[in-house]
């Protein structure tokens, strides 16, 4: 069992606070959500939508499909009323023009006018809601205590008991018992990731979708005595989080692919000056502004090579607002360990994607950080980049040891960090830097496999096409069809072994990506020689629903 | 024997013989060890250029960063380790032109970083193009009609944007550079010191003979409190030329503005257990 309910209208209208209220309502009440959200890059106006999906099982991405319709706005109707059920509804005020025999129109704005206070009109809404779905109604009065209080709590609390009355039970709905969960977006996921591994130093300058991340951190600030600096801009940001991480607090900056152009040279920094950084790239398409509120995996390729000649790195990308979480803290664990930037790649999907989950296990998370101490540096005059076998030198922090001091140097330079112009040490800490990639390939995690182990169709992706994948890869299992897919999480450095074993058993490959050429399939090709031939490519802003990825399947199979 | 008790300077250079710079390096080891701090608790910041050499040099710790990036850094290392001594050797086209924006937000965070400014109103380590401060009709390779845009005032500027403490010194007056140094570094707050010097490869103008005979110390009585005092005399330039501390306030700085920052455990030292973030999973209940 689950339903799809889409809410939309003009920016501003309210539908957030009633989308809002009826999640909150829905998980107290033991089901699960997927929460999606359409919006146009604007504060006032324009169509904006946002869906929430709940099922009595967990979910991991959206659907087409919409059992209601809540309509502020005509223009939502006629733009989504093709994918309401036919058992579906459309509820709407009465004063819309709608020629839909499943449209329903309540008196939601007289009642709210009769209450005397127009602004209660959503929560007449959440109450017709509430009842259509058999949703305990104590639950929804508990989850307005917590937006209003007084008077205001009292109306609302009438009004909601109005809506309720407006209609009858429809739909029909398991009852959940009570659960323990948590219900968070990508941003939050990996906010609340990079708490838990002690970040202490955050610098940002806003870019949607990437700002969730930084608003989220700056909330604790105080809490955890912790420090977020909105920079000037993003060359800025990610220069400080370099400079409080060589000062040794664990730091991380979170922008778009905008943001991260403007970081580049910050970022081959990092790598020459071996000094750790988390940065997030929370992807929108592009090239330039782009759609600035769409999600997009358009910036693979371009976060692989970032920055000029080559520097030892990683690149993470994000299946899931769950795995979100832990992989921000790991993500600390190994840029500390190999000294190096690593990239964490998520996407507007994902950031602003809300789902239920059981809550994370925060003992699962250890920080380390692999620093040096006195006792291994000696007396001896410290050599930062001293040349080691696994090209890891031992790092310590300024100031810490009386006596020795260090720096570090955006020119190449000797084992002391100080400018160097002679070929020979050049190729000694080239060849160091480089060897750390070594140890990296150990660390990187093969991709998540679904479906099907010896499957006649293999569907590869990366990132947050993962919650689709395994939706569509369910279906083909329910219908007897061997499909399979492999979802990348690490992608760079690329982890080969289980693409290469997949590849041999699997009749066809299908690599299905949010970008207009492939690039995780053009990188596939480039790091294991099996050639991707067939490729969905998606570049329209949205993302792959499961039933897309399904069609798109059947009509080659 | 204790390594690097004292500061001291590296005998070899990549500046040119009677280079200004010479001048600021010898002014900033001796106020470094007269004000008896220790080489471990100082940083070095700068970015690209000649001037910004000067980490290399001196046996303190160092970040030489990006061209134009010099102050971001410096500002990262300050809030994550308070206790740090955090100071800015960089030209005048990093500070002034590639990363003038970084100057402006600096200004107004107002942060405990002593910042100086290598002027010698050309492009050096480029070999001889304008710079911010170059002045107008100065012929250049590039600019080969003379420079046609107005030079940055870099001492109004900062007086304008509110800055907290503003000098100007002169390379080839130890005395008095020493002087802005030492009140710099011991200033609370961001401390600007922008100083005249020679370009002698490639700035024939603007010379040593040229600021010897023009600089002035201002007098005894300048009011340096007095902000609209200071812009106006900081639109001198010409004939004479005043260094000396223009302006100087007493306001709250970046670190006393948050308080868990100045009264609270240093961020680098901090031991941080994943479990006390677990109670912030209830926003998500």
């Amino acid at each position: 069992m689950n339903y799809n309910i889409l809410l939309g209208g003009a920016a501003g209208q309210g539908m957030n606070t009633v989308g809002g209220v009826l999640e909150k309502v829905i998980t107290r009440a033991g089901y699960y959500i997927f929460f999606h959200k359409d919006y146009m890059s604007r504060v006032r106006g324009g169509h904006n939508f946002n869906q929430l999906r709940f099922s009595d099982t967990p979910l991991y991405t959206h659907q087409e499909k919409i059992d209601m319709i809540i309509a502020f706005s005509e223009e939502t109707v006629e733009k989504h009323r093709k994918d309401l059920t036919d058992n579906g509804i459309i509820l709407c005020p009465t004063d819309f023009n709608v020629a839909d025999p499943r449209a329903r129109a309540l008196p939601f704005k007289e009642i709210a006018k009769e209450l005397g206070n127009v602004k209660v009109f959503g929560t007449v809404i959440v109450g017709a809601v509430v009842k259509m779905f058999k949703l305990p109604l104590e639950i929804a009065e508990g989850v307005l205590s917590e937006y209003f209080s007084g008077e205001i709590l009292k109306l609302n609390r009438e009004a909601l008991q109005r809506g309720y009355g407006l209609t009858e039970e429809k739909f029909e709905l398991p009852v959940s018992e009570l659960k323990d969960t948590i219900t968070i977006n990508g941003n939050q996921a990996v906010g609340l990731g990079a708490l838990a591994a002690g970040c202490t130093f955050f610098s940002g300058y806003p870019m949607t979708p990437g700002t969730g991340v930084m608003n989220y951190i700056a909330s604790k600030q105080k809490a955890l005595g912790i420090v977020v600096e909105q920079a000037e801009d993003e060359i800025a940001a990610l220069n400080m989080v370099l400079g409080a991480s060589f000062a040794g607090a664990r730091a991380m900056t979170s922008t778009s692919g905008g943001g991260y152009s403007l970081m580049v040279e910050a970022i081959g920094l990092a790598g020459i000056i071996e000094t750790p950084a988390v940065i997030v790239n929370v992807q929108r398409p592009g090239p330039a502004t782009g759609l600035p509120t769409r999600t997009a995996q358009g910036d693979l390729k371009f976060v692989i090579s970032a920055a000029q000649d080559e520097i030892p790195r990683m690149v993470i990308s994000l299946r899931s607002a769950e795995e979100a979480f832990y992989q921000t803290a790991r993500a600390f664990n190994l840029a500390d360990k190999y000294q190096i930037p690593v990239t964490i790649l998520s996407d507007q999907y994902l950031a602003d994607g809300g789902v239920t989950m059981p809550p994370y296990d925060f003992s699962k998370i250890k920080i380390e950080r692999y620093l040096a101490d006195a006792e291994e540096i000696g007396e001896a005059p410290y050599r930062r980049y001293k040349i080691t076998e696994d090209g890891i030198s031992p790092r310590i922090i300024p100031g810490t040891i009386p006596g020795q001091v260090f720096m570090v140097d955006s020119d190449e330079h000797d084992e002391f960090g100080h400018i160097i112009e002679s070929g020979e040490l050049r190729n000694q800490m080239m060849e160091k830097r480089m060897k750390k990639m070594d140890g990296i390939r150990q660390d990187v995690r093969e991709p998540w496999h679904l479906g099907s182990e010896n499957p006649e169709l293999l569907l590869v992706g990366w990132g947050s096409v993962y919650g689709a994948f395994k939706e569509a890869v369910e279906r083909f299992g329910r219908e007897g069809k061997e499909v399979g897919a492999l979802v990348f999480g690490d992608v760079w450095p690329l982890p080969i072994r289980k693409i290469t074993a997949y590849a041999k058993k699997a009749k066809r490959i299908i690599t299905v990506e949010g970008n207009y050429s492939g690039q995780l399939a053009e990188l596939i090709q480039q790091e294991t020689c099996i050639p991707m031939k067939e490729r969905f490519n998606k570049y329209d802003g949205r993302a792959w629903s499961h039933e897309e990825i399904y069609r798109r399947v059947q009509e080659v199979l | 024997m204790m390594l690097n008790t004292r500061f001291e300077q590296s005998k070899e250079t990549a500046w040119c013989p009677g280079c200004g710079n010479f001048g600021i390096m010898n002014a900033l080891e001796s106020v470094l060890n007269e004000l008896e701090l220790k080489p471990h608790e100082v940083v070095i910041c700068s970015g690209i250029g000649q001037a910004a050499k000067m980490p290399q040099y001196i046996n303190a710790n160092g970040f030489n960063g990006l061209h134009g990036r010099a102050l971001p850094p410096a500002t990262g290392i300050k809030i994550a380790n308070k206790n740090l001594k955090v100071i800015i050797n960089s030209g005048e086209g990093d500070t002034y032109g590639e990363g003038g924006n970084h100057f402006i937000h600096t200004i107004r965070r107002n942060i405990d970083i002593a910042h100086f400014v290598h002027n010698n109103q050309i492009y050096g380590l480029t070999k001889g193009q304008a710079s911010p401060t170059t002045d107008m009709r100065f012929v250049t390779e590039v600019q080969a009609g003379g420079v046609i845009l107005e030079p940055l005032n870099p001492v109004a500027l900062a007086i304008t944007m509110g800055a907290s403490f503003v000098a100007r010194s002169f390379s080839g007056d130890r005395a008095h550079l020493k002087e802005m140094m030492k009140a710099a570094i011991t200033h609370k707050g961001y401390a600007l010191v922008d100083i005249l010097q020679p370009c002698i490869s490639f700035n024939k103008v603007n010379t040593f003979k040229f600021y010897k005979e023009r600089v002035y110390h201002m007098k005894e009585d300048y009011d340096y409190a007095n902000k609209a005092q200071a812009f106006e005399r900081s639109l001198e330039w010409g004939d004479r030329i005043p260094i000396g501390i223009f302006y100087r306030t007493e306001k709250p700085s970046y670190m006393e503005k948050i308080h868990h920052l100045s009264d609270g455990e240093i961020l680098a030292d901090k031991k941080p257990d994943p479990m006390e973030a677990e109670k912030f999973m209830d926003d998500f209940r």
